[in-house]
């Protein structure tokens, strides 16, 4: 029989309290708009609550949990490979890489490598999913400036890339295709040659992109110069992936942390953008999609042959440890910190999303900007809310 | 004095005069009602194609009523006025909305054989103008009905009583205001060449004989192409259309002025916004393109050819607004304040002042060549004298911003 306890009572009202102390706090002059969480901008249920003079914003407060799935909890009562099916949902628009650093953490501590094979194609679809991410993106941040074609472009070509991601995975948004030792299975026919057409269709994408959204004047009068976050402020936030290298620091998991990703084995380079800017921002995931187009096609052309599975045992027991490992997902650093009990099921997980040290970053942001620069600005921060919620 | 100077009304006004010209104000206000229904699924047809989509296309052939049937559905939704809002003036708002819009429409001239007739066609043995009327303020009605619609945008939005409709219309009074003056100094510059302000005497002038024969006499080149520039971009910022759409900014605002309104009140803002539309491309072609003016191919059916020509010149800037919202991103508010004051404002009153030199230098028997070069340096050191005040200002804001915060 379960009630609710005196204590637990209390702390509902504590919470309550609290919240509403944040809108109480800021009633000091000028007015309250409250961005969210229903409201057109917010491509999920993040809050932002304004405090603004005129059209200018004193203090902003973000308010995240609207979405709070309780993942964490829930992989305690979840075996090792049913864990993938959960944080397949965390960044549902790259799914992929969300299974890749928690299989790299339970492989650390089985101490279990996937043959060569499988790291290969691993990291295509590894690559593929941060395309199929930050190309919505590249669509995305033009709608928020107020353009609404090029996310259309952006939903066109991104097809091609899900369409590939489900001939080999059988999902076209949540794979579910990592296992502890290797993959679930190998290439299809003919993928290869067709992913190779593909990436062509993706470089020829970037370059639309750059000619119709980067190129517009008003599109860079809205981003250049707005939004500025020095490398320092960034840094000290947290923040990480494209919005740290767009802030000039020269930092990339995939290049300075290769563990169980071939990235190491092939010719490929970190860019970085000085201004620190929502433009920069925007320039260097461009360019990122670009680069992962051609780690992708180089990845293709050195592809291993043998098997995709390591000897595991049928049923996996990972041995009592912990293990952290983060790699450089598609909106930034994300990590699993697993400790394990020699259980079937994890006894405690942790889960290092990007975008939640990239939204904590907001309020330090968005003092003194306008209000329709806020939207631009969190729209090239670039999160998605199951990443910040989990 | 003539209170209109069509010919329809110089002749013994009887029952017939009369019966045509309510017979003009039927016809004219189910012509703009069925372009604004053309207009919606053009816009979002063309829209659709530019975006990869296919667009509407289940109600009627090629989904052509489709406006009609979210018009009726619109129609058949609950009427909500919100609690915290100004009742009447929130009723009221829409209506000051669509009354202008329908108004504009009156002085615009759709047709009519300006080669031999003097831009009259007989209707029923009478000679008129295909225009409801002519008044002699002419095109200040435009200006006018235009001033008054900012109210309708304005009252929407502080009356709504919440808080992104408040935030769309103060942006909506300040963008409308200000670009009112541009709009109307590049305005200014047609009159100039005209000499009336009359609606008809435009075209009529427009429509004489250009230069070698084959380049006609429009605005467009007689006045130098800088007004027709400045008109379209202000008339774009008038109608609240993308790129200046900061009113009803969707991404900020949720829906700016109008969020708050449902039904049939949010069915004539709907309607104002693209029947202002095609009044402003429509006034665009009578002052800058000629309006109905053309050449008559086949004679017998003259009264024809000047609604062909009208309707294709509308047609092209009709496409030119889709085009815009299909391609360009939003300019923030205070980039659009910057536009408007700074570049707009100035220019189209330098070119204004040139106009009316050469004009009078015309007149005097100055040389063309001195006047261009006085203008030329003139511009030159007008603009400059304009940048060193607006660097001032901003260095003098920035200091008292560093004093403020420390």
């Amino acid at each position: 029989m379960t009630t609710v306890s005196d204590q637990q009572k209390l702390s509902y009202i504590a919470a309550q309290a609290a919240d509403a102390r944040v809108n109480l706090e800021i009633e000091s002059e000028g007015m309250t708009l409250n961005l969210g969480p229903q409201h057109p901008a917010t491509h999920g249920t993040l809050r932002i609550i304004a405090r603004i003079d005129g059209e200018q914003v004193i203090r902003a407060d973000p308010v995240m949990g609207y979405m709070h799935r309780g993942y964490e909890k829930l992989t305690e009562v979840r075996t090792y490979p049913q864990v993938t099916t959960l944080i397949n949902r965390i960044d549902w628009l790259g799914s992929f890489a969300n299974e890749v650093p928690f299989i790299l953490a339970a492989e650390k501590l089985m101490e279990v490598e996937a043959p060569p094979r499988a790291q290969w194609i691993r990291t295509i679809l590894f690559e593929m999913s941060r395309i199929a991410n930050v190309v919505l993106f590249l669509g995305d941040m033009a709608v928020q400036v107020g353009a609404i074609t090029p996310v259309f472009f952006a939903f066109r070509d991104r097809e091609h890339v899900l369409n590939q991601i489900e001939s080999v995975t059988g999902g076209r948004f949540h794979p579910n295709f990592d296992r502890i030792g290797g993959l679930k299975d190998d290439f299809p026919k003919g993928w290869i040659d067709e992913t190779r057409q593909v990436m062509k269709k993706m470089r020829r994408f970037c370059d639309e992109i750059e000619v119709l959204v980067m190129d517009n004047e008003i599109f860079q009068a809205r981003t250049r110069g707005i939004g500025v976050i020095p490398a320092d402020v960034g840094l000290s936030y947290g923040l990480s992936g494209a919005n740290i290298r767009g802030s000039g620091v020269d930092r990339d998991l995939r290049r300075d942390n290769p563990c169980g990703l071939v990235h190491d084995q092939i010719d490929w380079k970190v860019w970085t953008h000085p201004d620190g800017d929502s433009f920069s921002r925007f320039w260097v995931r461009l360019q990122e999609v670009r680069e992962s187009t051609g780690i992708v096609s180089q990845l293709l052309d050195s592809l291993p042959s043998g098997p995709v599975m390591a000897k595991v045992p049928r049923i996996i027991k990972v041995p009592a440890g912990e293990a952290y490992v983060e790699t450089e997902n598609p909106l930034g650093a994300m990590g699993y910190y697993i400790v394990s009990k020699g259980d079937l099921v994890p006894f405690r997980v942790k889960i290092r999303s990007a975008s939640f040290s990239n939204v904590s970053i907001t309020p330090w942001l968005l003092q003194g900007v306008y209000v329709p620069d806020i939207i631009t600005i969190l729209a090239s921060l670039y999160f998605i809310l199951g990443d910040i919620d989990r | 004095m003539i209170l209109a100077l069509d010919p329809l009304y110089l002749t013994n006004i009887g029952l017939a005069v009369v019966l045509i010209a309510l017979l003009k104000v039927v016809l004219a206000f189910a012509i703009v009602l069925v372009a604004v229904l053309f207009m919606v699924w053009f816009e979002r047809k063309v829209i659709a194609d530019m975006q990869h989509r296919i667009g509407p296309n289940i109600a009627g052939p090629w989904g052509l009523f489709q406006t009609l049937a979210d018009g009726l559905k619109l129609l058949m939704k609950e009427d909500l006025v919100p609690e915290h809002s100004n009742r009447f003036v929130f009723k009221l708002a829409p209506f000051l909305a669509i009354v202008p819009a329908f108004l504009t429409f009156a002085i615009i001239p759709i047709g009519g054989n300006f080669e031999s007739k003097g831009g009259s066609v007989r209707i029923f043995g009478y000679d008129t103008y295909l225009q409801v009327a002519d008044p002699p303020i002419g095109i200040l009605l435009f200006l006018a009905m235009s001033s008054i619609a900012v109210y309708g945008v304005m009252l929407a939005g502080w009356s709504s009583g919440s808080k992104f409709p408040l935030l769309g219309s103060v942006r909506a009074s300040a963008q409308m205001v200000s670009y009112e003056a541009a709009l109307g100094l590049s305005v200014l510059a047609v009159i100039l060449q005209t000499g009336s302000l009359s609606t008809h005497e435009m075209v009529a002038d427009q429509a004489a004989g250009g230069f070698l024969g084959f380049i006609p006499n429009w605005n467009i080149i007689v006045t130098g192409f800088v007004p027709f520039l400045i008109f379209l971009i202000a008339g774009t910022a008038e109608l609240n259309r993308p790129p200046f759409d900061l009113v009803e900014a969707e991404q900020e605002l949720v829906g700016g002025f109008h969020t708050e309104y449902s039904s049939f009140r949010f069915a004539i803002f709907f309607l104002a916004e693209y029947l202002n539309t095609i009044n402003m491309s429509a006034i665009i072609v009578t002052l800058f393109l000629g309006g109905p003016s053309g050449p008559v191919l086949i004679e017998g059916i003259d009264w024809a050819w000047g609604i062909l020509w009208f309707l294709v010149k509308l047609f092209v800037f009709l496409f030119a607004f889709v085009w815009f919202r299909a391609t360009l991103p939003r300019f923030r508010y205070d980039q659009l304040m910057d536009l408007g004051w700074k570049l707009l404002i100035p220019l189209s009153l330098g070119w204004f002042l040139f106009l009316a030199a050469l004009n009078i230098g015309n007149d005097r028997g100055w040389n063309p060549g001195v006047v261009v070069g006085v203008t030329i340096v003139g511009g030159f050191a007008g603009g400059a004298l304009l940048m060193a005040a607006i660097r001032t200002a901003r260095t003098e804001r920035i200091s008292q911003e560093v004093d403020a915060h420390g």
